[in-house]
């Protein structure tokens, strides 16, 4: 069991029934070219103390395991660790990734980055990751996302990348994705795709959740410095799934509720949400198989979100292994939910979560209240919240 | 032998090259489809391709997108598709290929898409986003009920590639002339000439090449360094204006 949750996925990008590896044939080279690259990469002693080196001075890691204490105190019930993310350089757990790639970019003689953003998060950590390695980049953004994320759009302008809206589709996250495939199908002998999240084809889910995992085993060692034991319950956010994968993959082996929360939108029902697992089915999208928000002819369906990171119609592969395995359990929080833990948070922690991150406090919030004051629950605050603050001033119909 | 098989080994005799329009299925309707159909054949087309809208097509370029979505708005899906195939095959016998993403077929069921397919009088199936290593079920299930599977190839791809690629085509090998997406910009490069030369070398099976070509003197190009050509955005793009793609066509088969 143990192994088997570990070892994967196999030769061929698979973990069980889902991943692998459904791309223009154009693509195969260069999919099979990071793979040997990475496989190198991630033994490589320099390639490794660089990395380290730069997320402890560059970054800021490791990032610190707060206990909440104020809200654990509110709540009444289990004590609340909130692993902080959200004080990584750019703001958010997505810079792990994108600067490690960015480095790997670069030793793979690749003179140009590409990205796709949903909440501009990780478009801002792939330019800076771009500014430090000295390498070209454009990131691809869904004109409904620009608008809902303005602040990061000028961030990456700031940091010398090239933004292109991408105007057709639904003009979020999904369409933003095709376009960056479509240009590294294009320009692959010197791009290469920085894709963002523990999602498409092998080996980026892998790779991606080994970047993250750092999360994961900082988190283990501190709750285990403070705690003198392991937390009883892990919380976070699934969109394509990397800031979450990334906390439970140290925690794998061990018997601890790990609980993935989704984007619940307007709710189920209404068909306006991104919570692939309460509403979707098993399908093959963009460079994988997975599950996905789909109609009955297998066409993608629009999703909804007030956060931009969370708003996709499938979610990283290896998540849904796990969950088959029923290693880790997905719920989902709706707007409303995630809107009032958003607030919640500030005031009682002075904390601002991202939007993303406020769904996985939303969780938090039911659980720890009814879990014993003994228990431990580690929730993941992948990101911080400026970049929400206009939109959420819009929602309450706040004009700034 | 397969009527794609068939089509190539008769133009073979002749000194001839295949002429394979694309056209999206249901743009601007089906009826205008099946009237195309019968036009391409009319101006000389020896094989069509028909596309299947699906709401993400990552391999297309702006000009087939356009056409997925038109398509969509319309409410074409794959099983109108396969019923539209049925009606052509009262009045033609002209080899009907389907190019579609592989999530409308995983969803519809991947053995009964192809039973689906053969008994409406489809021959082959292209799937842009299918690679033979994850084609074990479609590639079962198509041999089994004799339907062609065209998979495909670009400048890109390796001697490895080329063997993969190769020994899971059927009907013939598609080879992507650009390391692109469709309706990008033809260059006839040596890497082109190359892999073509490596293609010819490891597979007896007849090579296509498409994405890019919108000219006669390009296709003419091409026709002489492979079997067939390949002519989807060019013709789409007319259709989309309202134009006729008649005379677009015949100037297609003088040039080759």
């Amino acid at each position: 069991m143990k192994k088997e949750l570990e070892n994967l996925p196999d030769k061929k990008g698979h973990f069980g029934q889902y991943g692998g590896r459904f791309v223009p044939e154009t693509l195969m080279p260069a999919l099979i070219e990071l793979e040997k690259a990475y496989k190198k990469y991630r033994e490589d002693k320099e390639f490794l103390t660089k990395l380290a080196l730069l997320q402890k001075d560059y970054i800021g890691r490791p990032t610190p395991l707060y206990h909440a204490q104020q809200l654990s105190e509110q709540l009444g019930g289990a004590k609340i660790y909130l692993k902080r993310e959200d004080l990584c350089h750019t703001g958010a757990h997505k810079i792990n990734n994108a600067l490690a790639q960015a480095l790997l970019a670069k030793k793979m003689g690749k003179r140009r980055i590409i990205a796709e953003t949903g909440a501009g998060q990780h478009g801002v950590a792939t330019a800076t990751g771009a500014a430090l390695a000295g390498l070209e980049c454009e990131i691809y953004m869904g004109s409904e996302d620009i608008r809902r994320q303005a602040l990061n759009v000028f961030r990456m302008r700031l940091l010398g990348a090239k933004v292109t809206e991408v105007n057709i589709g639904s003009r979020t996250l999904k369409d933003a994705i095709n376009e960056a495939l479509r240009d590294w199908t294009t320009n692959v002998q010197n791009t290469h795709y920085v894709l963002g999240t523990a999602f498409g084809p092998h080996p980026y889910p892998a790779m991606v959740r080994d970047f993250q995992s750092v999360i994961g085993k900082e988190a283990r060692q501190q709750i285990l410095k403070k705690e003198g034991k392991l937390p009883d319950c892990l919380i976070a956010c699934v969109g394509g799934g990397s800031n979450s994968i990334g906390l439970f993959y140290a925690f794998l082996k061990d018997k601890i509720k790990m609980i993935g929360v989704e984007a619940g939108g307007h709710g189920i029902a209404s068909g306006e949400h991104a919570a692939r697992f309460a509403g979707g089915s098993l399908g093959v999208f963009q460079g994988c198989k997975s599950y996905l928000l789909q109609n009955d002819d297998g066409n993608v369906l629009g999703t909804h979100s007030v956060s931009a990171g969370l708003d996709y119609a499938s979610v990283g592969p290896e998540h849904c292994y796990l969950r088959d395995m029923k290693k880790i359990e997905y719920t989902y929080a709706t707007d409303d939910e995630a809107l009032k833990a958003f607030e919640l948070l500030s005031r009682t922690e002075g904390i601002i979560p991202a939007l993303e991150s406020a769904h996985a406090i939303a969780e938090g919030v039911k659980r720890a209240s009814v879990m014993n004051k003994k228990s431990v629950l580690i929730i993941n605050l992948s990101g911080r919240g400026d970049k929400d603050v206009q939109e959420v001033a819009r929602i309450k119909g706040i004009n700034l | 032998m397969s009527r794609i098989a068939q089509t190539f080994k008769e133009l073979k005799k002749t000194g001839k090259k295949a002429l394979i329009p694309y056209i999206m299925s249901g743009d601007p309707s089906l009826k205008a489809t099946k009237k195309f159909i019968t036009d391409l054949e009319r101006a000389g087309a020896d094989i069509i391709e028909l596309g299947v809208p699906f709401s993400d097509p990552l391999a297309d370029g702006p000009t087939i997108q356009g056409a997925h979505e038109r398509a969509l708005q319309n409410g074409i899906t794959l099983k109108k598709v396969l019923h539209l195939v049925k009606e052509i095959r009262k009045t033609t016998q002209i080899p009907l290929i389907l190019m579609t993403y592989y999530n409308p077929v995983f969803k519809f069921g991947v053995d009964a898409f192809v039973r689906k397919a053969v008994e409406s009088g489809v021959d082959g199936v292209i799937v842009p986003d299918l690679i033979p290593d994850e084609a074990d079920e479609l590639i079962d299930s198509a041999r089994r009920h004799n339907l062609d599977t065209i998979f495909l190839l670009a400048p890109t791809s390796t001697p490895d590639r080329i063997k993969k690629v190769a020994r899971a085509s059927t009907g013939f090998i598609y080879y992507v002339s650009i390391t692109g997406i469709t309706g990008g910009k033809l260059s006839v490069s040596r890497p082109m000439k190359e892999t073509l030369r490596l293609i010819k070398k490891r597979s007896k099976k007849p090579v296509a090449v498409g994405f890019g070509i919108s000219k006669p003197d390009e296709a003419a190009t091409i026709a002489g360094l492979a079997d067939g050509v390949v002519v989807g955005s060019a013709i789409v793009k007319l259709i989309s204006q309202g134009k006729s793609i008649d005379k677009f066509v015949k100037s297609l088969r003088k040039a080759i």
